[in-house]
């Protein structure tokens, strides 16, 4: 009795210590005081305000911009890459694993700081094009993780019944590898979203410029007066957007469920 | 009888590991043609450099007159079915088929008539929405099949495709890969390991072993007259017997003066002596030229599959009677079921 109480009880403390931060930000998204400790009744004006705050709303889309490119171009590498390992021999892919790993195990802070240095070395100016290529840098990892193994699950002839059925390198390739590892691809590029629009540690070192996404303006405003609780707001769309979306795909792939996905 | 394919002292090597070794071959047009060998001898290897999978070391492909070593496989007029069908899964079976029509850019209503019409061939109508993990194995490989004819290739190669079968499903695809071949004119090179397989479905059978081939023929020459050990032993069951030839169609094994129909040897030269294990008659012991004693038998059905040990040598006799184990077993042969091999020159020493 005491033992599955207590359970409950831990449990009930532990779900609302992760969503409670949550909770608190969509209460101050709608909190008509820019201080976060008082109260002074509901407003809807920050949720316009992220449009109208010049500095915050450029942030939020470079945000985007730099999550959408970073997606894109790490998608479009890490297939290649994908291919070629898959390709290679067995001697070498081991080692080539590790390589491609490593910035997955590294600590972000670590990744951050090397990059930093590479493009001091090279010369780089800091700013978007920096911020973008860290992104890539370490988006393109997930992305070969996850098509991998889908490679390897796909038929070993199935490239050569395409060229066999006249489809020149690229032709098999696109269509036939590609849309065999799809779900790996779409997987890769969802990681890769993810962790780009996550971002702060890496975006933090290799900006500059006065160039910055939304987790770095978040930073370089917190406790300051150009705090605009706008950001609030932004997140809590952010929350209920996600939520949305996952409730959609619950429903889509529930066994029963009315919209099953088709190949 | 035109040549369609010929290969050149073809050479290949993986990682200094020869696979092909020098090997030259003849296809004729319209010719069913098999591969036959023990498994990682190279026919897997032989077809991709037909089909232009794979490229060769050394060596020419010639098709149709003309030198195809280095086309790409999407510029040669022959198409593959794969050892494991190799199907796209992401379409159905109409796409699975019409895929090489529309690289071609055939037009739509042509497309569908031809997809319509290898379906039917394969004995697979209305099977066109289906999805190929819907499947069974036989009907994927039926639609493999399919995908490869609708583009009327002039030769088709088949990589072991009843490998993965039943045995009662690929007694009957045989049969209709026969009647296929027949229909559509075309050249099949066929791959397998299955020496009978090999044996009944082929107008020439070619037997490999380490890339380099033991012997061509047709089916009945294969079997009635292997030309070495290798291939009286992979083409069915054989008891080979050192021997030695004393002229005028004798031949002496078993310290027993035989008649036989080979002429093609010196007098007093030693060679090896072929008899299939259903050539023997088993007679009275008065008439017999060999005796030995019943070490074991076997049921298989039509026929008993006696051990016999004939002066300490053990032989492999097929006969319709039973024998008691233990008894002594008369046996002759008669001269046209003697068949003499030569003895390799190493060997001779
Ligand atoms: N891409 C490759 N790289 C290295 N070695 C290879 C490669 N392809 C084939 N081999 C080797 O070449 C040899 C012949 O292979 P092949 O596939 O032609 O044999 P096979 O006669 O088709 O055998 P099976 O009956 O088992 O299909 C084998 O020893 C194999 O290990
Ligand atoms: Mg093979």
């Amino acid at each position: 009795m005491i033992k599955k109480f207590l359970t409950t009880l831990i449990l009930i403390i532990g779900i609302l210590l992760l969503y409670i931060p949550i909770l608190i930000i969509m209460l101050l998204s709608f909190n008509n005081s820019q201080r976060p400790y008082e109260f002074n009744g509901l407003t809807f004006k920050w949720y316009t305000q992220i449009f109208s705050d010049n500095s915050l709303f450029s942030a939020i889309i470079n945000s985007w911009s730099i999550a959408i490119c970073a997606t894109i171009i790490a998608t479009i590498l890490g297939i290649f890459i994908a291919l070629a390992i898959n390709r290679m021999k067995q001697k070498y892919k081991p080692f080539v694993m590790f390589l491609n790993n490593m910035p997955i195990l590294n600590a972000d802070i670590v990744t951050g700081v090397s990059l930093m240095i590479i493009f001091t070395l090279l010369g780089f100016t800091f700013g978007r094009f920096t911020m973008l290529l860290a992104h890539i840098f370490f988006c393109i990892p997930f992305v070969v993780l996850s098509i991998l193994p889908r490679l390897k699950q796909l038929d070993n002839n199935a490239y050569d019944a395409a060229r066999d059925l006249g489809c020149t390198h690229m032709q098999a390739i696109r269509k036939v590898i590609i849309p065999g590892i799809k779900i790996g691809i779409l997987t890769g590029a969802l990681i890769a979203f993810t962790m780009s629009i996550d971002d702060f540690i890496i975006s933090y070192y290799t900006t500059g410029e006065g160039f910055s996404n939304f987790s770095t303006w978040i930073y370089s405003r917190l406790n300051r007066r150009t705090f605009n609780p706008a950001a609030y707001a932004y997140n809590s769309i952010i929350t209920i957007g996600s939520l949305l979306i996952l409730i959609y795909i619950n429903i889509g792939i529930r066994p029963g469920g009315k919209k099953i996905e088709k190949n | 009888m035109k040549k369609l394919i010929e290969l050149h002292h073809i050479n290949k090597s993986f990682d200094d590991q020869v696979i092909l070794d020098d090997f030259n071959l003849y296809i004729n047009e319209n010719e069913f043609i098999t591969l036959v060998g023990p498994s990682g001898c190279g026919k897997t290897t032989l077809l991709r450099i037909i089909g232009g999978l794979e490229s060769v070391d050394e060596g020419q492909v010639i098709f149709d007159g003309k030198d195809i070593t280095k086309l790409e496989p999407n510029e040669r007029t022959i198409n593959t079915v794969f050892q494991k069908y190799a199907l796209f899964p992401h379409l159905n079976v109409y796409e699975n088929i019409a895929f090489g029509l529309r690289l071609k850019k055939v037009n739509e209503k042509e497309i569908e008539e031809l997809v319509k019409w290898s379906l039917k061939l394969v004995n697979l109508n209305n099977y066109e929405d289906r999805k190929i993990d819907s499947l069974s194995g036989g009907q994927q490989q039926r639609v493999a099949i399919a995908r490869a004819i609708v583009n009327k290739p002039k030769v088709l190669l088949l990589d072991e495709p009843l490998g993965a079968l039943d045995l009662k499903l690929r007694q009957n695809m045989q049969y209709e890969l026969k009647e296929l071949q027949k229909k559509l004119h075309i050249t099949f090179i066929f791959v397998t390991h299955d020496q009978e397989e090999a044996l009944s479905m082929s107008d020439t059978v070619v037997v490999m072993n380490s890339g380099l081939i033991q012997q061509i023929g047709t089916p009945e020459d294969i079997y009635n007259e292997p030309k070495n050990r290798f291939v009286a032993n992979f083409i069915g069951e054989s008891n080979i017997i050192r021997g030695k030839y004393l002229g005028d169609k004798l031949v002496e094994f078993e310290n027993v003066v035989f008649e036989c129909v080979d002429t093609n040897f010196e007098k007093d030269e030693i060679c090896d002596v072929v008899i299939r294990p259903e050539d023997f008659d088993v007679v009275s012991l008065d008439k017999a030229k060999l005796i030995g004693i019943v070490t074991d038998k076997v049921f298989k059905g039509v026929h008993y599959e006696l051990c016999v040990d004939i002066n300490g040598k053990e032989y492999i006799v097929h006969t319709y009677e039973e024998a008691e184990i233990n008894s002594q077993l008369g046996l002759a042969i008669d001269p046209f079921e003697i068949h003499l091999m030569k003895v390799p020159q190493i060997e001779k020493a």
